[in-house]
């Protein structure tokens, strides 16, 4: 190192000040604000927690859209004694524990009155501890079997999409008088799974159909191949998919070139319009499903017309899917609760909303008293190759189930007070 | 007073100084809950250095004893009735179990071999849990974790107030790190750090290295264990992922972000990507590309993190002033 | 559970072995990067997406299966080579947990570069038109696509094992992973067979995934459990070792198919058991030289 003239060991005042004064700006000028209190805002602010990046990030994209069109109208109606109504749209990243978070953000920091969201059984009801420990009323748009269950449930708790033991009764009540009484369960070994077969086999006992075996595999699984082989062998009527998004398109798709539809008869208990792009046409050729919406219904219902052609105004040209329209229906439950109740608590916005009748989208729905699930129809779907008019006629619709409390699970067997 | 004194005072007095820090926290994020979550990571990734920065051992299973921490105090609280308190004692207690099992069938490794045993068995660890349904909700996560009021003296400790809640976990936290601190300037901290330079050397002094790797490794564990257990009660759930090696990582990142084998580094490492998370994820649905450049560009340019570099060209400017003196 | 037939004993055998064709082509390579150049790429699960991903593309483009077969993997190869010459070099002599870590970022950047480009549904794939049905074995059908992985496998690994003991590249290869000193003093440039076997590492992690993706959905996160169960296979065979990556593959896959059947529950834990039992009873692998990086 040269030697250089002496150096002082303690820096010059000036440049101490110099620096100090970077270090202020830097922190004035860096993100960090001030958390200090703010100014209270006029409007109604409903959070709207949803996977925005993540597998079914499509879908969650599809509920903010739809969701926003119910928020517009309600503005452009002339909103709430004055006041707007804001959407504040958080991504939960698909993950429980984001989720929490997120919402524990809308709820402190942006001190949202109610709570709309979801795509996913393990992050809705994580949402759910957090809003129900602090009053804020939560509308599930996805679905889950445990979010009715007393365990989860709480008087702030509404559900608004069908359950997986609604959907995979109606479907076995369409499907095993149909195609036979012998079936085999390929079921993702989770909740979701396992609540779809619970489902099944109740609807199925009733109809006199046995079960030959309830396959498990692991969610997620990329791979059907080690479980195919056997259920060649057992030779049912019926292959029961219980599984989700992905994991079905894998294992139709796995299914169909392992040869199984020559004998047997694929049916899900869920049929998402955006695993069926995603899986094509030829892999799901003649699989029949559930789903609680199909744009194709506005042949037949005026509600669904109406609806379709908001969306379709608002997006393009785009129809809406199953889970959009669940976006949109959420939204605007809320807020004729809110305008029944004519407040925003969400005690008072709760009470209302329990009493609520209507017909947002897809005919008449209410929710049911104990349980606060939305009692409303079962499409039937069945997935075609041939004679589409265009590429959105993927399903056929071939069967409705009415809305019908008792196809529910009773109050009691939720372990909740009639 | 210059720059270097001011370093000084704080290197010596370090537990304080964060702790001081950390108290003010809440005003410096948006909001009480991301102030709570870096807390708890922040712990988490100190626990992780233990064996990472100071001992020199990569493992990539060391979400386990954060999951095993937080289902533990949830499992307590939700079939047991247990209140909060000795509840996070259970999870504590879990974890150093688990620390325990994994550390001891590790140890025997080494090198990436450690990484891949440790990888192997934290991911046995996240099936079992998977699959224990009925007492973790398998899927769905453990619900339900409500933290009674806890009424000490004149104060009402009420954990649905955001900012009661920051300080309970605060005072944890302090505690913790009080105990790391302590760790680490005592023989044994010497010790670990030795085996971390050379192992062979170390062995050689007539330091047992293998009952130190499984006491550090232990220790370890303990204290993310701990940190699972805050997390626990923040969040009033534990999601399953909190299991998953991809959580391991997370760990791992922060480490490296603030600075492995310093003591800040794993507190401001969490800090910093929690809070950059926040804001990125507000401007883009490419987080995971920013973390991954954000990662390659610390390995490549700067291994030391954010904190180390600092304390390194801090003791560098103090050297070369140093040296010219008269 | 119905009866257990030695006739769907088998099936599920040969249901293993096609699974394991798969394991074993990831696992050959991750065992020639590590071997070689003893860098642990965590990226692989991100090269086989990638592969997948731009095997479908091709497809797509020329409508012809077996180019992209060829044409796939070779970009996947060039994005190795890429990486290895601008980002892993300068890690070398660093220590091994570096590029390690390099690899676990550059294995984020490569998912949301996929995301980017091609969306975050994924893309619909099908099996080739003249891969489709099914063939009858005597004991029940099986997929022809599935029983011509096993072909292919079987092809690569041969022409690779020819290309490594009979040509003369293939022999600094062989010594270069042996003692990297010497082959530098005998004046071959080491640092350019590394470039390329990173590349050739790659490029099989790129060829499984144009493999794998008639058999299962193509989508981003496709790689992330494929990275935790080709670390299985690699360290169950001995890191380093390609007839190791061959038969643990091969047996990994197989583990997991019969566990399918006879006790589902613990399938998915079956493999990373096989892997923790390995490791601690023989933590070089079956066939990986002892105290190879310990």
């Amino acid at each position: 190192m040269p030697n250089n003239a002496s150096i002082p060991k303690t820096l010059p005042k000036r440049r101490q000040l110099l620096q100090l004064g970077a270090a202020a700006a830097a922190l004035g000028s860096t993100p960090f604000l001030f958390n200090i209190a703010r100014a209270q805002s006029a409007n109604i602010k409903i959070g709207f927690p949803t996977p925005l990046t993540g597998a079914f990030s499509a879908e969650a994209q599809d509920q903010v859209r739809a969701a926003e069109i119910a928020v517009k109208e309600f503005n452009d109606a002339g909103g709430f004694m004055g006041r707007n109504v804001e959407l504040l749209v958080r991504d939960d990243k698909l993950n429980a524990g984001e989720a929490a978070t997120r919402t524990l953000e809308l709820i402190e920091k942006d001190k949202v009155d109610f709570i709309v969201g979801s795509l996913s059984a393990a992050t809705q009801l994580s949402i759910n501890a957090v809003t129900r420990e602090r009053k804020i009323l939560f509308n599930s748009i996805s679905q889950s079997d445990a979010i009715n269950e007393v365990k989860d449930w709480s008087p702030y708790t509404f559900h608004e999409a069908l359950n997986p033991h609604m959907t995979s009764g109606a479907v076995a009540r369409y499907a095993f008088p149909k195609y036979g009484k012998k079936i085999v369960y390929l079921t993702a070994d989770y909740a979701y799974g396992q609540e779809m077969v619970r489902g099944f086999e109740r609807a199925g006992k009733a109809l006199g159909a046995t079960t030959l075996a309830d396959i498990r595999h692991p969610i997620g699984a990329a791979d059907y191949s080690a479980f195919l082989p056997r259920i060649q062998s057992l030779n049912p009527d019926v292959l029961v998919m219980c599984n989700f998004g992905r994991d079905l398109v894998n294992s139709v798709k796995q299914a169909t070139d392992f040869g199984i539809k020559e004998k047997t008869r694929i049916i899900a208990p869920v049929l998402l319009y955006t695993s069926r792009e995603a899986g094509g046409a030829e892999a799901f050729e003649g699989v029949v499903g559930g789903t609680s919406y199909y744009w194709g219904m506005e042949d037949t219902v005026p509600a669904a017309k109406v609806f379709n052609d908001k969306f379709r105004k608002a997006n393009g040209g785009a129809v809406p899917s199953d889970y959009g329209a669940l976006g949109y229906a959420g939204i605007r439950s809320v807020l004729q609760a809110m305008v029944d109740a004519k407040s925003t608590d969400s005690l008072k916005v709760s009470e209302a909303m329990s009493r609520l009748k209507y017909n947002w989208y897809k005919g008449e729905q209410f929710y049911r008293k104990c349980d606060h699930q939305s009692v409303q129809s079962v499409i039937i779907v069945e997935s075609k190759s041939k004679g589409m008019k265009d590429k959105n006629d993927v399903f056929n619709i071939v069967a409705v189930e009415k809305p019908d409390e008792a196809n529910l699970r009773s109050c009691t067997e939720l372990g909740l007070k009639a | 007073m210059n720059l270097q004194s001011i370093f000084n005072a704080i290197a010596r007095h370090r537990v304080a100084a964060v702790l001081l820090l950390l108290l003010v926290f809440p005003l410096l994020m948006p909001y009480e809950a991301l102030a709570a979550n870096i807390l708890i990571f922040g712990l988490f990734a100190v626990g992780f250095n233990l064996v990472f920065g100071y001992t020199g051992l990569l493992s990539f299973g060391h979400a386990s004893f954060l999951g095993v921490g937080s289902y533990l105090t949830g499992i307590a609280m939700v079939h047991f009735g247990l209140h909060w308190l000795p509840a996070l004692g259970v999870g504590v207690l879990a974890a150093l179990a688990a620390g325990l099992v994994v550390g001891y069938l590790a140890i025997r490794t080494r090198g990436i071999y450690f990484s891949m045993v440790t990888l192997a068995l934290g991911q046995i660890i996240y099936y079992v849990f998977y699959k224990s349904e009925r007492w973790t909700g398998g899927e769905n996560g453990l619900r339900g974790i409500q933290a009674t009021p806890l009424d000490v003296g004149p104060l009402h400790l009420d954990f649905l107030n955001p900012t009661t809640k920051y300080y309970v976990i605060w005072l944890f936290v302090a505690l913790a790190l009080w105990l790391v601190s302590r760790l680490l300037a005592s023989p044994f901290g010497a010790v670990i750090e030795a085996i971390r330079e050379n192992e062979k050397r170390a062995a050689a002094c007539g330091y047992d290295v293998a009952k130190s790797k499984l006491l550090i490794f232990v220790i370890s564990a303990g204290i993310c264990g701990l940190a699972g257990g805050l997390r626990a009660l923040h969040l009033s759930v534990v999601p399953v992922d909190s299991l998953h090696y991809l959580q391991s990582g997370q760990a791992v990142m922060m480490c490296l972000l603030g600075g492995m084998g310093t003591f800040f580094g794993p507190f401001v490492g969490a800090a910093v990507f929690l809070y950059l998370e926040d804001l990125v994820t507000n401007l883009t649905k490419y987080w995971m590309a920013v973390v991954g450049l954000l990662f390659m560009g610390l390995v490549l340019f700067f291994p030391r993190g954010i904190w180390g570099t600092l304390v390194h060209l801090l003791k560098r400017h103090a050297a070369s002033a140093g040296e010219h003196a008269p | 559970m119905s009866e257990l037939t030695p006739s769907l004993l088998l099936l599920q055998l040969v249901t293993g072995l096609a699974l394991g064709a798969i394991y074993a082509l990831l696992a050959i390579g991750l065992s020639l990067i590590f071997g070689m150049l003893t860098v642990v790429n965590f990226a692989h699960g991100a090269f086989f997406m990638v592969g997948a991903f731009l095997g479908v593309y091709f497809l797509g483009l020329t409508g012809s299966f077996w180019l992209s077969l060829v044409v796939a993997p070779l970009a996947a190869g060039a994005i190795g080579l890429v990486c290895e010459r601008f980002l892993v070099r300068r890690l070398y002599g660093r220590g091994i947990d570096y590029p390690l870590l390099l690899t676990f970022g550059l294995s984020y950047v490569l998912i949301d570069a996929i995301r980017a480009s091609f969306g975050i549904e994924g893309l619909p794939t099908s099996t080739p038109a003249a891969l489709r049905g099914a063939v009858n074995l005597g004991i029940g059908f099986f997929p022809t696509y599935r029983l011509f992985l096993i072909l292919a496998t079987a092809l690569l690994v041969l022409a690779l094992w020819l290309f490594l003991e009979k040509t003369r590249y293939g022999l600094i290869i062989r010594a270069g992973s042996r003692d990297a000193e010497i082959v530098r003093v005998l004046g071959v440039d080491i640092s350019r067979v590394w470039w390329l076997i990173f590349g050739l590492g790659t490029a099989i992690a790129g060829l499984s995934g144009v493999l794998a993706a008639p058999t299962r959905a193509v989508n981003p996160e496709m790689g992330i459990p494929v990275l935790a169960e080709s670390f299985v296979v690699t360290v169950v065979g001995g890191m380093g070792s390609l007839p190791g990556a061959v038969v643990a593959g091969l047996l990994v896959g197989v583990v997991f198919s019969m566990t399918s059947l006879l006790a589902p529950e613990f399938a998915e834990m079956s493999i990373y058991v096989l892997m923790a039992l390995v490791l601690l009873i023989r933590p070089q692998g079956f066939f990986g030289k002892a105290g190879a990086l310990g």
